[in-house]
């Protein structure tokens, strides 16, 4: 009899005891649930660590306010934080922004700052306030207050630092050896099939009693492609003017129109032949890409230029106008930097530039010392990277994160 | 015959055939699976006799090719057949943390394209605004390209069309809202970064940004939980990554065209989009992984037509340049 | 002063623009915004050059009985329709109650371009699907070992990503497939290759530029 009244005992201990905890597993898994039940009381959740400092690496304006918070989050029902920023320590408190629960650890950027002036902030737990029913929010606990904090300007981006040591080193290396070049020391150049066989394509439409045709790409004087495709086009109008053959250059945009116009007018005075131009030689098509692409087509079915040179920044037209120049049975030279296109140029054109080469173009027809400098410069530079690059997977392999060096911010 | 006179035959043939197509074939035109079959034999059989004629040295011309490609493009439109479409990881990673967004997320989608890329990534998009509608997602749509925010208009109208029930319960300014487009690209990017009324000041109709309820506390990418990009080239992909992931620690999954998609694997491989839909293949996964039933699964099918197609002339060209070559060594 | 003015235009906003880069302090933020702005200003206004040039020359070869007289006479009727539609319903959007654009579903600008210009842009596009076949049919040949991978890896990856290629592959496990073969190609090499020509890109785009800006790449100016 004794043991069964030792044993009841025990069985309404555990039963008292297991019933709260069966209560806080569901409030723990059900928080938000639960705290629709205006009758369970809110817990409140420790706000830690709370640290705010001006955002670096900015124009100004912004702060950065990062908190923990402590175990036990969700058992408050806390559906969200509260960021609140004042003047001063004993202010007004005005809510800049909030944050929706779930991690250890917060932060949020007050972008909305002025700069040198000082600023107090502290951080509120809150849950959703059903007597209001508004749903304003009912605060279950706050940090202390943190400050003062100002926001400034940064005259350097740090988080660029890698940057601009590589731009130092390639830009140091191509100046060295423009410098090295001023001097009189004579760099080898590789052949670049593309570029070799400008005079014989030329010297084809000659032979054929055809014109030239040559299209800058589609985009404008902003891109570097269309500055590297304008230098070329200087050169392969003045071998043309040299052999008395018409060189048309169809556009597709104005400036671009513009630019061409004035180039290939001074190739042709170059050449001694400055009454050969024509103003109409260089025209302006349209600014659609499809458009150019059919207007290009039209103008190769109907011409029949027996040489074209694609140079410049292309798109989804390039095959169209390669292929259709293809069937024309003229010989074509293309080159881009646009990676996703190269392939089609390769596929549908004679000799293609790929990337660099077409940027190593105007050194290598000039063959002037300062810019094969820079041709050495540049591979110098391209060296430096390969070794970082081996180095780096060496390093990487064995667990050592070097990529955080190389990470842009 | 002259070719001038080949060629005009040849146009009042294929004008006649279509007229004919559209008077005269029933509609809608659907082979059974027997009559589906057959055809394939058929086409079959004209690689090898056109095999067998490039092995004794009668070499097809590129006009014989256009029409191979012409006929296996429009052929599968009419014929019933089911292709299985595996998933790729990419797709299914963008998917992944589609799904993982809580009903009242605000996702930003930027669409990037205009009308010639839309077989491939209208399908994408369609899907998507479905996806996002049905699960209560809320989307903020803009472009970089004039005609994207068109684009987005009809990527609704499609949503709504596969599933009325949402044009009752779709809200325009709560539940979604058009942006419309905004000149300069990068530009545009890094500005949003700071404030998105900056850039757009008021929607595509005029509503001021600060009467549009699902603007109400979005200020910059820092309130927003995803970013969606459907992209056709320059800007795109590439100048969010750079300018919104890189710089604003925004989140985003890609969809672009095939020719682009290469380009952008080396994000995906270093993180910075946590997905990629490319393609036509791309767009059919990710309407196969979202349920709804669109244009990709069915253009899919003729892709898959064209890629035989091309492999088999690439086949019989290299029958002919090998007879050439033992020709020459002979 | 001809060359020497372009020249110091050049090198002090080159110079400014790269600097600008690593410096987040006012003005220095703004430059790329406040260049954009004028960049879309100067276009604006340039645009009219190149649309009077296409008229001028279009009109010339109808005058002068040249032979392309059909597609001129075309050109200029084009451009005559659209602005004459982008006018017209551009104004009587503006007076219309309530307002709408010319842009709007309905105006004739829309139908145009709905049922003009993008179908004329889809049909464009759609050339490359023929194109791609006959590049292909072309160019693909086994002419050494290099040419024979590519045309190797251009068969996976063209089977791999339809379909079809895992329905012929359905035999084997699943990370031996065509797909699994074709994702592979996309995610290694393909990749490598990418970045490579992408790093060389990027090395060629700042010596150009560094020519540009120092001075010593002068043909854009038109001529040395």
């Amino acid at each position: 009899m004794k043991i069964f009244r030792v044993l009841l005992l025990v069985a309404a201990v555990v039963a008292l005891t297991a019933v709260p905890a069966a209560v806080q597993d569901t409030v723990g898994a059900d928080a938000v649930a639960d705290s629709l039940a205006p009758s369970t009381p809110v817990i409140p959740v420790n706000i830690e660590n709370l640290s705010v400092r001006d955002n670096p690496n900015d124009e100004g304006g912004a702060v950065i306010v990062s908190w923990d918070v402590s175990e036990g989050e969700y058992a408050g029902g806390v559906i969200t934080y509260m960021v609140l920023r004042a003047d001063s320590r004993d202010g007004e408190f005005v809510e800049i922004g909030d944050v929706p629960f779930g991690h250890a650890s917060y932060n949020l950027r007050d972008n909305n700052t002025d700069d040198g002036v000082e600023y107090f902030y502290k951080v509120a737990a809150v849950s959703v306030d059903l007597a209001n029913s508004d749903g304003g929010w009912l605060i279950g606990s706050e940090s202390d207050v943190f400050g003062p904090v100002k926001s400034s300007a940064q005259w350097f981006n740090m988080s660029r630092l890698n940057i601009f040591v590589g731009i130092i080193i390639l830009c140091g290396a191509i100046i060295y050896y423009i410098t090295a070049a001023k001097g009189g020391k004579e760099f080898y150049i590789r052949k670049i099939a593309g570029i070799v066989e400008v005079e014989n394509a030329v010297g084809r439409s000659t032979e054929m009693g055809r014109a030239i045709y040559y299209v800058p790409g589609i985009h404008d004087m902003d891109d570097v492609q269309t500055l590297a495709s304008m230098t070329i086009l200087g050169k392969v109008a003045e071998i043309a003017a040299q052999n008395d053959t018409r060189i048309d250059v169809p556009v597709a945009r104005s400036m671009v129109m513009v630019t061409a116009k004035e180039i290939v007018k001074e190739s042709y005075s170059r050449a001694g032949r400055p009454d050969a131009y024509q103003d109409d030689q260089v025209r302006y098509l349209t600014d659609d890409q499809f458009g150019y692409a059919a207007a290009i087509d039209g103008l190769f079915v109907r011409e029949k230029p027996a040489t074209v040179f694609l140079m410049g920044a292309f798109f989804a037209e390039s095959l169209i106008m390669a292929e259709t120049g293809n069937s024309i049975g003229a010989i074509q030279i293309a080159g881009t930097a646009q990676p996703a296109q190269l392939p089609f140029f390769v596929a549908a054109c004679d000799y293609t530039l790929i990337g660099e080469e077409m940027f190593a173009a105007s050194a290598y027809l000039s063959r002037e010392p300062k810019l094969l400098g820079s041709l050495k410069g540049q591979d110098l530079g391209k060296a430096v990277f390969l070794v970082a690059i081996v180095v780096g997977i060496i390093l990487e392999s064995f667990g050592v994160p070097v990529s955080n060096l190389f990470k842009l911010n | 015959m002259s070719t001038r006179a080949k060629e005009v035959i040849a146009t009042i043939l294929i004008v006649a055939f279509f007229l004919s197509a559209y008077f005269f074939f029933p509609k809608p035109l659907n082979f059974s699976p027997t009559v589906s079959t057959i055809i394939i034999i058929i086409m079959a059989l004209t690689f090898v006799i056109i095999g067998i004629l490039t092995v004794r040295g009668r070499f097809i011309e590129r006009r014989i090719v256009f029409v191979y490609v012409g006929v296996a493009l429009t052929l599968p439109f009419f014929m019933q057949f089911d292709l299985a479409v595996p998933i790729s990881p990419e797709v299914q990673s963008a998917y992944d943390e589609l799904t993982k967004l809580p009903p009242g997320s605000k996702i930003l989608a930027a669409f990037d394209y205009d009308p010639p890329s839309e077989p491939e990534l209208q399908p994408m998009a369609d899907a998507f605004m479905t996806y996002c509608f049905t699960h209560n997602i809320e989307v903020i749509i803009m472009g970089l390209w004039p005609q994207g925010p068109q684009q987005a208009n009809q990527a609704i109208e499609a949503a709504f069309e596969a599933k009325p029930e949402l044009r009752d319960k779709i809200t325009y300014g709560v539940d979604y809202v058009n942006l419309g487009f905004q000149s300069g690209n990068e530009f545009v990017i890094l500005r949003m970064g700071e404030s998105f009324k900056a850039m757009f000041p008021a929607d595509i109709y005029g509503t001021p940004y600060d009467s549009i309820p699902i603007l109400k506390n979005v200020k910059n990418y820092s309130n927003i939980d995803y970013c969606m990009n459907f992209s056709a080239g320059k800007p795109g992909t590439q100048e969010w990554v750079q300018g919104a992931v890189d710089r604003f620690a925004l989140r985003m999954s890609a969809g672009n065209t095939a020719v682009q998609a290469p380009m952008i694997y080396p994000f995906l491989q270093a993180g910075q989009i946590d997905g990629l839909m490319g393609g036509m293949a791309g767009a059919a996964e990710f309407e196969k992984l979202t349920g709804y039933t669109g244009k990709a699964s069915t253009y899919i099918k003729s892709q898959s037509f064209a890629h035989i197609v091309v492999i088999v002339f690439i086949i019989v060209g290299n029958m002919a340049f090998l007879r050439g070559k033992t020709r020459k060594q002979r | 002063m001809k060359r020497e003015i372009p020249l110091a235009i050049t090198f002090i906003v080159g110079t400014i623009f790269a600097v600008a880069y690593f410096i987040p302090h006012y003005p220095f933020n703004q430059f790329e915004n406040w260049f954009n702005d004028w960049f879309a200003i100067v276009a604006a206004f340039a645009i009219w050059l190149g649309a009077l040039n296409l008229i001028r020359i279009s009109a010339m070869k109808i005058f002068r009985k040249k032979v392309d007289i059909l597609h001129s006479s075309l050109i200029i009727l084009s451009f005559l329709i659209m602005v004459f539609f982008g006018f017209y319903d551009g104004f009587s959007g503006l007076i219309a109650d309530p307002p709408f654009s010319y842009r709007d579903a309905g105006t004739g600008f829309d139908w145009l371009y709905e049922y003009v210009y993008s179908s004329l842009s889809a049909t464009m596009f759609a050339l490359l699907a023929f194109f791609v076949a006959s590049a292909s049919y072309r160019a693909f040949r086994a002419r050494n070992f290099e040419a024979t991978l590519l045309l190797l890896a251009g068969f996976l990856v063209m089977l791999g990503r339809v379909p079809v290629g895992d329905l012929l592959t359905q035999w084997l496990p699943r990370d031996y497939q065509l797909s699994q073969w074709a994702n592979w190609i996309m995610n290694v090499p393909n990749i490598a290759g990418q970045r490579a020509i992408m790093i060389g890109i990027a090395l060629g785009l700042v010596s150009t530029s560094l020519r540009i800006i120092l001075g010593l790449e002068r043909a854009y100016l038109g001529g040395d």
